[in-house]
């Protein structure tokens, strides 16, 4: 089971959240101008990245509140979370943060 | 090598040479400079599209490119469970053409696939079960699948460790049952469309991994780039399963999947107890027995996508929880090895077998949970795309564009299982 870091509450297991996909997907304003190519786009089409993924959870089973990760889909650790709206962590920020990775066991 | 037919003569007549005439089942082929067809991946799926491409459409020069190991990956982690029992027209044709071919596998490919019809029953425990269950009965039926219902004391009669009392959390209302359904032998699967695919002259080369496509100033497919070096074809069939969504990028095509972990795991083997194959979709179990008498069991999929081919230990939990409250005589059995596998998740639970917006580029993938049991079906109907540029009516359907066009085949909504 993974430890998530909340931004809110601190680590916490896994089971205490829910997933919720690809972050930083931004809904169009005007869906009614879109074709149908552009709106299957939004709905349907995700990146699901190899490597350093930009990802949503919600501490469901404590504060309830979304928030967005970094994570490397190719070993689970997480490499930072961070609020909603706040920009997407650049590499440098996380690079220096050495230790043990915030998704593995003491 | 393809006059190595197995048969009880030959078994009998090579015993006598204390069995050490027996010949490696395929080549370990070298990578040619160019072929008329690669296929990307070699799993089931993949083998059986070469298989069929050089049986079915005369194409011979052909290499399945696997960057593991033949049938490492899906093909060797599912829990091999077969049935066509699927709610919507376009599926149900599409899986009952898979069980239809697997019911002569073995004599065609003169390879024992195991292929044992021993009754899939899925287990009702709710009204909305009921309803949903008895909903895909009809619809099969309309289809000419076979599946019925069955009340409690017949499941208990079908399957005797079920418990049916009333005292459990969810207790057993009534299953349906497809008799038709059944399990195979994974590994078998993909080692017999090998040697099968191997005798007609498919290069089948491992540890071979594609990193990159390359395109022509008209945008077709003219080579692969891989671990091997470069191999030049002007058409490429993508079977890739959890890493589609890679290797199709090296296109530039974007697809609807999501990668996730799913688990499985088995018991220390015991002597046969379990006749069939149980599922339940509401309470989460999947089992049956293998020949080498472990049983064999299902979890579910992790929440999060991931390529790690490991998921969490309060997955498989879940579902053992729900296994020892069906079955109580499983209590104390051990579980003896689990593993993970990387599935490939559409929005709507159904497949994509279909030509690409590019040229020459062809990919099966999307199969998410479910994929072993439409290896044949699948492998068929992708050769068929590949041979012929253009989609067999039964894969017609599993197109990418559906997602554009609102033509969804939604399984995901409609099942009865999770699958």
């Amino acid at each position: 089971m993974l430890i998530i870091v909340c931004p809110y509450c601190g680590k916490r297991p896994e089971i205490e959240f829910s997933y919720g996909g690809q972050a930083h997907l931004v809904r169009p304003a005007q869906p009614a101008t879109l074709d149908d190519q552009a709106w299957a786009e939004f709905l349907y089409m995700r990146s699901n990245t190899k490597g350093v993924y930009a990802e949503r959870w919600r501490h469901a089973h404590g504060c309830g509140r979304f928030f967005n990760a970094l994570r490397d889909t190719t070993s689970d650790h997480f490499l930072a979370t961070y609020k909603v709206g706040e920009p997407r962590p650049q590499p440098a920020a996380f690079a220096e943060a050495a230790g043990p990775p915030a998704g593995t066991l003491p | 090598m393809s006059t190595q037919k197995f048969s009880a003569l030959a078994l009998l007549t090579r015993a006598l040479r204390r069995h050490q005439s027996w010949q490696p089942q395929w080549r370990k082929a070298q990578p040619k400079p160019a072929y008329d067809a690669v296929i990307v991946g070699g799993g089931g799926h993949g083998l059986g599209a070469a298989y069929y491409l050089a049986k079915q459409h005369g194409i011979t020069n052909i290499a399945v490119l696997e960057k593991g190991w033949v049938g490492g990956g899906n093909t060797g982690r599912n829990t091999t469970i077969i049935r066509s029992n699927y709610l919507f027209n376009e599926s149900a044709a599409l899986y009952d053409h898979s069980v239809k071919l697997w019911e002569s596998l073995s004599q065609v490919l003169n390879y024992n696939v195991m292929f044992s019809p021993r009754g899939v029953m899925v287990l009702a425990h709710t009204v909305h079960d009921i309803q949903v269950a008895k909903r895909h009965v009809h619809a099969n039926r309309c289809n000419g699948i076979d599946n019925e219902w069955l009340e409690p004391e017949q499941a208990k009669e079908f399957c005797p460790p079920l418990n049916i009392g009333a005292n459990i959390r969810y207790p057993v209302l009534g299953a349906a049952l497809q008799r038709r359904g059944g399990t195979a032998r994974h590994d078998a699967v993909a080692w017999g469309y090998a040697r099968a695919a191997d005798a007609l002259g498919v290069d089948i080369i491992e540890n071979c991994e594609v990193t990159g496509i390359r395109r022509d100033a008209a945008g077709a497919v003219e080579a692969l780039d891989t671990t091997r070096g470069l191999i030049r074809t002007p058409k490429v069939g993508v079977s890739a399963a959890g890493h589609t969504s890679v290797v199709m990028g090296f296109a530039g095509v974007k697809l609807p999947l999501e990668s996730f972990p799913l688990q499985a795991l088995v018991s220390e083997p015991v002597k046969p107890v379990f006749p069939c194959v149980v599922m339940s979709n509401t309470i989460h179990a999947y089992i049956s027995q293998s020949d080498k008498g472990e049983l064999v069991i299902g979890a579910g999929t992790d929440a999060y996508t991931s390529y790690t081919q490991r998921g969490a230990l309060h997955v498989n939990t879940h579902t053992l929880d729900a296994i020892c409250e069906l079955f109580p005589a499983f209590r104390r059995m051990r579980m003896l090895r689990n593993w993970g596998g990387i599935v490939d998740v559409t929005p709507d639970r159904s497949p994509i077998i279909a030509k690409t917006p590019v040229k020459g580029l062809y990919v099966n993938c999307g199969w998410g949970t479910g994929g072993f049991k439409a290896t044949p079906g699948a492998a068929h109907v992708f050769a068929w795309t590949i041979a012929r540029d253009e989609a067999h009516p039964i894969n017609a359907p599993f197109t990418i564009e559906r997602f554009r066009d609102g033509y969804l085949i939604d399984e995901a909504a409609a099942a009865a299982v999770a699958h």
